[in-house]
């Protein structure tokens, strides 16, 4: 997975994340926050799961299915490629 | 104590609405094609530049193949060559085990040339020649009868040679889609192409293998090929029923939609154009329904060359200039036009810059270099500022443009493969003024000036 783009981001500790290139901003909740952390500092999905099925409260089944999803919205906004 | 969960999400700020689709209209950059940086591919072999990934390539035929066998297993993909006959891309297309679709004696001879046999040659088209037809009958392909003129010819070739052709009838038909294509082969309403099938049994010089037909280009409704796939499988029960001879594959042409979006059209291609799973859905419920597939099983076969190609070519173009228009639009001067890229007279191709841009963007129009009016690759888009010797991206441009170009007040550029493990190839070389005047000849007297 190619995670140039997510490498420019200036993250914010409250979930919001801007991008310098063109000037987009978004908003992640927790969570979301959590994850873009741990791919920034160059993680494999794999290893963020484990983090995160250790940080809250959820079964590692669900929050692969979940963190699935947010891959998803990450390469719609075309800030991942495959 | 863990923290309560919620599933992670993420969401684009906006200080206005979304539009219709949510579709993004900031322009964003890409300075590699397969990991292989732009500048690069430039430096070593100059602008503009036509690129073709061998990754997308395969990885497109073996979707569409899979895909299809997941609704009729008994389907083969050939490679329609008229839509790239680079045979560096052809090839790539035959290693994964797509026959050839030939629709001109120029192309069967060039699938020859590429080590393809005769027999595994469909031999579409309007205009062969005998001495195509002669060849090509003799070498085992399957010749797709266009016309009455062509089924007499056949007829005296097998006499001629003594052999029997193998063929197929070329068929059109009304599949509730505009504009009906009907000049290729013989009509399924106004029994045309029964009668067609009568005479020919009734000459009993060739073989009928299969049945044939191209519904159209760029189909936008799936269910276009349910019709044609339904009519053409009724219409080999038909022939079954009334001469005992029961044809061998059921070949639906081409015409499926790439991604691409049309000049006119206002969703754009990646929303608009139908999954391959559409497309093979609405194929696999008419074979899947048809009591002549239950008892006979033919073989399906699909010639559709755009969808497996136009995403994997790119046009890397440099910038020669830029001007503000009168209607306080930006022009930028391209040193590609529509001599080697065509295909942007029929689509508003995506066009990226190479490289992040700070700034505003300003609505921009793309021209090429040639000394015509028409010579628009993009009509006004939201683009950064370019400067002289800046590059973009033109996408998809792999469907017809190495087929279709022209050699109007230009060379036609390098044409570079990307391969699977990143190696970058010459597949066709930069034109120069040999490739203008080896051909030609000046009288005596006209040489001296």
């Amino acid at each position: 997975m190619n995670t140039d783009q997510l490498m420019t981001l200036a993250v914010n500790k409250n979930g919001f994340i801007f991008d310098p290139e063109n000037g987009i901003s978004y908003t992640v909740n927790d969570t979301g926050l959590f994850i873009l952390n741990q791919m920034q500092k160059g993680l494999e999905q794999d290893a963020i799961l484990q983090l995160l099925v250790d940080e809250y409260d959820v079964n590692i089944e669900h929050a692969r299915s979940d963190m699935e999803h947010y891959m998803g919205m990450l390469k719609a906004l075309r800030l991942v490629e495959d | 104590m863990k923290k309560t969960y919620t599933a992670p999400y993420i969401e684009r700020n906006s200080a206005g609405n979304l539009n219709k689709y949510a579709h993004t209209t900031v322009v964003r950059h890409q300075d590699n094609i397969d990991n292989v940086p732009i500048r690069d591919l430039i430096e070593a072999h100059g602008s503009p530049l036509f690129v073709f990934s061998e990754r997308q390539i395969r990885r497109t035929y073996r979707r569409l193949r899979d895909t299809i066998r997941i609704h009729y297993p008994l389907a083969d993909i050939t490679w329609s060559y008229k839509t790239n006959y680079l045979s560096a891309i052809c090839n790539i297309f035959h290693q994964e085990g797509a026959p050839a679709e030939v629709v001109s004696g120029m192309e069967y001879e060039l699938a020859r040339h590429n080590g393809i046999s005769g027999d595994n040659i469909y031999f579409n088209g309007p205009s062969k020649r005998k001495s195509d037809l002669s060849r090509a009958i003799s070498e085992g392909a399957r010749i797709h009868i266009d016309h009455l003129e062509e089924l007499y010819l056949i007829e005296k070739i097998a006499d001629e040679l003594g052999i029997t052709p193998k063929v197929a009838i070329r068929m059109n038909m009304d599949t509730g889609i505009s504009p009906l294509w009907t000049r290729f082969g013989f009509n399924y309403e106004n029994g045309e192409a029964y009668r067609t099938v009568q005479r020919m049994v009734s000459g009993g010089k060739m073989k009928l293998c299969g049945l044939h037909t191209h519904i159209g280009t760029f189909i936008l409704d799936p269910n276009a090929y349910y019709w044609a796939a339904t009519k053409m499988l009724n219409f080999a029960q038909t022939i079954k029923d009334s001469f005992n001879i029961v044809v061998e594959y059921i070949d639906l042409g081409g015409g499926f939609a790439s991604q691409n979006t049309l000049i006119d059209q206002y969703t754009p291609g990646e929303l608009a154009s139908p999954s391959f799973e559409q497309y093979a859905e609405a194929i696999g419920n008419a074979f899947n329904a048809s009591v002549f597939v239950k008892e006979h099983h033919p073989r399906l076969i699909l010639e559709t060359g755009r969808v497996l190609i136009d995403e994997s070519g790119y046009l890397i173009a440099s910038v020669l200039g830029k001007k503000n228009l009168p209607t306080g639009e930006r022009a930028v001067i391209l040193d590609a036009g529509v001599n080697i890229n065509i295909t942007a007279w029929w689509y508003k191709q995506r066009v990226l810059p190479t490289k992040p841009f700070p700034g505003s963007y300003q609505n921009t129009v793309f021209y090429g270099p040639l000394c015509m009016n028409i010579d628009v690759i993009r009509s006004a888009m939201p683009f950064p500022d370019l400067y002289y010797g800046d590059t973009v991206l033109i996408s998809p441009v792999g469907a017809y443009n190495v087929t279709q170009w022209m050699q109007f007040i230009e060379y036609r550029p390098n044409v570079c493969l990307i391969s699977e493990t990143g190696q970058v190839d010459v597949i066709r070389e930069r034109e120069d003024m040999s490739d203008m005047t080896s051909r030609e000849y000046i009288p005596e007297h006209l040489r001296k000036v």
